[in-house]
């Protein structure tokens, strides 16, 4: 196969990768402060994605201004589901918080089953067949509007966490809980918000994949394990690694597509995340835990 | 050794094992074709749970990965059976050895890089995953069109190639819950039992008394993937088909982990319970909806989810320590550490 196939093909994989990026960013945003593994994570983006649909087949407005709307809604969802579930199971084991929130995707992807069905529905926007070209590169524009807007949306979140005072309280909360308490942060509120937050990069990133992809219920379990494998690559709790975990997994699958069979190509997206384990089980990117 | 074995039982506890055992033992003979099937499925159930507790509930090793355990299992066993006509007595030695040697392989390379807690359970279910797609395209049993064993008439019995009625499975299934069930309560109680427990209460202090945590926690990873690898062979030959889609899927996983928790994590009669309550609750659901006349996909795990929620929220030890603390089935000396 000529090099320029690599290269669309990689390209591609990178821009989609950017979105995959920002729904692991949620995923660790949510892990790095709250110190809880969202394993309906990938179920939330299936929700996010069927209200993009829903809300697009209702107004005719595009997908990537259906994002504020999406996010606003999701971010109320897991502010909610924060406050009305996961605050009490903050101090019990691992194990419990897990069963919680599996029993939480459990409800959602069924939930999603009744009321969208299992088909895979899709929407079509006006540029859903136009491309850029650059030289020999030819990459959609759907994608490169979605990676787009994945960046603007990382971009603001960094921004927030670093230049206001909330996103300096939440950062205090998950340096040292206790410390947070002592100076007198409502630890609770703010860990409703951290959920909030990273519901809302679902919601933004699940208005932004519609744009590229079908959806079904069933996809969800998928993108929760794709949010995973990202976001330990990157580095759990690290919020340029999930980006960067986002455009190398991206990448992995694109490339294992195009030179393996594309069916296989999450394998080597599970192989890189137990490279990375191994030998840097941090992340790229991660702190030591201490 | 039965009487170490017994030791500090009460003896109400007994009873109530051997009055269980003893319905379980007739059962069949008043069951219908689905209810024996049910039956099979919450013995299916306890027994790899019991397998499964041996890891997180003894050892504190969070598996969200043991659908390759018995994945691996089924298959070498079928592909055995299949290819060469080897009985699954004989390759259930393939199946352990195959299974053992994944478990070894994830200990090692977790325990040896210190991957722990949510870390491990990721590279779990990892490793799973990467066994559900490589096994996708592993021709010799047929990929991911799925593998088939020959199903005829069962006019006879044959215990020794498991081909048979429904009965004759159960009563397989009934014979390793038991024995799983005995055999956890004996490395409970075995030296490496205590150590186990000492691992999940905390690694550095045992380690700090001298136990080989390492040794240990890989004991621990390889007994019970040894045992999830046999469940694995009598799903095989009872359901006749596999499809690396459906028994390596995280959803498996977490569904044979659901009935330790629900039922107590860490204790012997927890897997057991949650079990019966989850299939159970399950079924009667299906005979509920099918009442009902509601024919909508999803009620049924939209309701089994809001009943898992309610039990995570409300009984955080799972539903068997208040049950044995209200009947009398506590262990008498409460020094033992167990839960």
């Amino acid at each position: 196969m000529p090099i320029e196939v690599y290269l669309n093909v990689a390209a591609s994989g990178l821009l989609t990768g950017l979105v995959y990026g920002l729904m692991a960013l949620g995923l660790s945003v949510i892990f790095g402060v709250v110190r809880v593994v969202n394993f309906a994570h990938g179920e939330m983006m299936t929700l996010a994605m069927f209200l993009t649909l829903v809300l697009f087949n209702a107004l005719g407005l595009d997908p990537l201004v259906l994002l504020v709307p999406v996010a606003a809604a999701m971010f109320a969802f897991g502010y909610l589901l924060q406050i009305g579930l996961i605050n009490p199971f903050i101090n019990r084991p691992e194990h419990s918080q897990f069963m919680l929130l599996v029993a939480v995707a459990l409800v959602l992807v069924n939930v999603q089953l009744i009321v969208f069905g299992p088909d895979a529905q899709g929407i079509r926007t006006r540029y859903s067949f136009d491309s850029f070209q650059l030289g020999t590169l030819i990459v959609d524009a759907s994608k490169v509007y979605a990676a787009g807007a994945a960046l603007v949306v990382a971009g603001a979140l960094f921004a927030f966490f670093r230049f206001t005072l909330l996103g300096k309280a939440i950062r205090a909360c998950a340096d040292n809980y206790d410390g947070a308490r002592v100076v007198g942060l409502n630890v609770k509120r703010l860990y409703a918000l951290t959920f909030g937050i990273g519901s809302a990069c679902v919601g933004a990133a699940g208005a932004m994949l519609m744009v590229v992809s079908d959806v079904t219920p069933a996809i969800g379990p998928a993108y929760t394990l794709l949010a995973f494998v990202i976001v330990i690559t990157g580095g759990l709790g690290s919020m340029p690694g999930a980006l960067l975990g986002g455009l190398l997994i991206g990448l992995t699958e694109a490339l294992g597509g195009v030179l393996f069979t594309p069916s296989a190509k999450s394998m080597f997206a599970f192989a890189l995340l137990v490279l990375v384990l191994l030998f840097r089980p941090q992340g790229i990117l991660g702190r030591k835990a201490a | 050794m039965i009487a170490r074995l017994l030791e500090g039982v009460p003896r109400r506890g007994l009873v109530a094992l051997a009055a269980l055992l003893l319905v379980l033992l007739v059962f069949p003979a008043f069951a219908s074709g689905y209810l024996l099937a049910v039956g099979f499925l919450i013995l299916y159930f306890a027994f790899v749970g019991q397998a499964w507790n041996i890891m997180m509930g003894f050892a504190g090793q969070l598996s969200l990965g043991h659908s390759l355990y018995v994945g691996l299992g089924a298959y070498a066993a079928a592909a055995l059976y299949v290819h060469f006509g080897v009985s699954p007595w004989i390759g259930l030695g393939a199946s352990i050895a195959t299974a053992v040697l994944a478990g070894a392989v994830i200990g090692f390379l977790a325990f040896r890089f210190g991957v722990a807690g949510v870390y491990f359970a990721i590279l779990t279910i990892a490793f799973s995953e990467f066994a559900r797609i490589g096994f996708d395209h592993f021709t010799w049993v047929q990929g991911s069109s799925g593998f088939f064993l020959p199903v005829t008439n069962y006019a006879a019995n044959d215990l020794w190639n498991l081909r048979g009625s429904p009965t004759m499975f159960y009563y397989l299934m009934l014979g390793m819950t038991a024995g799983a069930f005995v055999l956890c309560h004996a490395l409970l109680r075995s030296r490496m039992g205590y150590y186990w427990l000492a691992i999940r209460e905390s690694q550095e202090a045992a380690q700090a008394l001298g136990v080989n945590v390492f040794r240990y926690k890989m004991y621990a990873v390889m007994i019970s993937a040894a045992m999830t690898s046999l469940a694995g062979i009598v799903f095989a030959f009872y359901y006749n088909n596999l499809f690396p889609e459906q028994i390596f899927h995280i959803s498996r996983s977490i569904e044979l982990i659901l009935g330790p928790i629900i039922g107590g994590i860490g204790t012997l009669v927890g897997p057991l319970v949650g079990a019966l309550l989850l299939t159970g609750l399950a079924e009667g659901m299906r005979e509920a909806m099918l009442q009902l006349g509601i024919d909508v996909p999803g009620v049924k795990q939209v309701f089994y989810g809001v009943c898992l929620l309610l039990v995570v929220m409300f009984l955080p030890n799972g539903v068997w320590p208040p049950l044995a603390k209200a009947f009398g089935f506590e262990r008498r000396s409460t020094d033992r550490g167990e839960r």
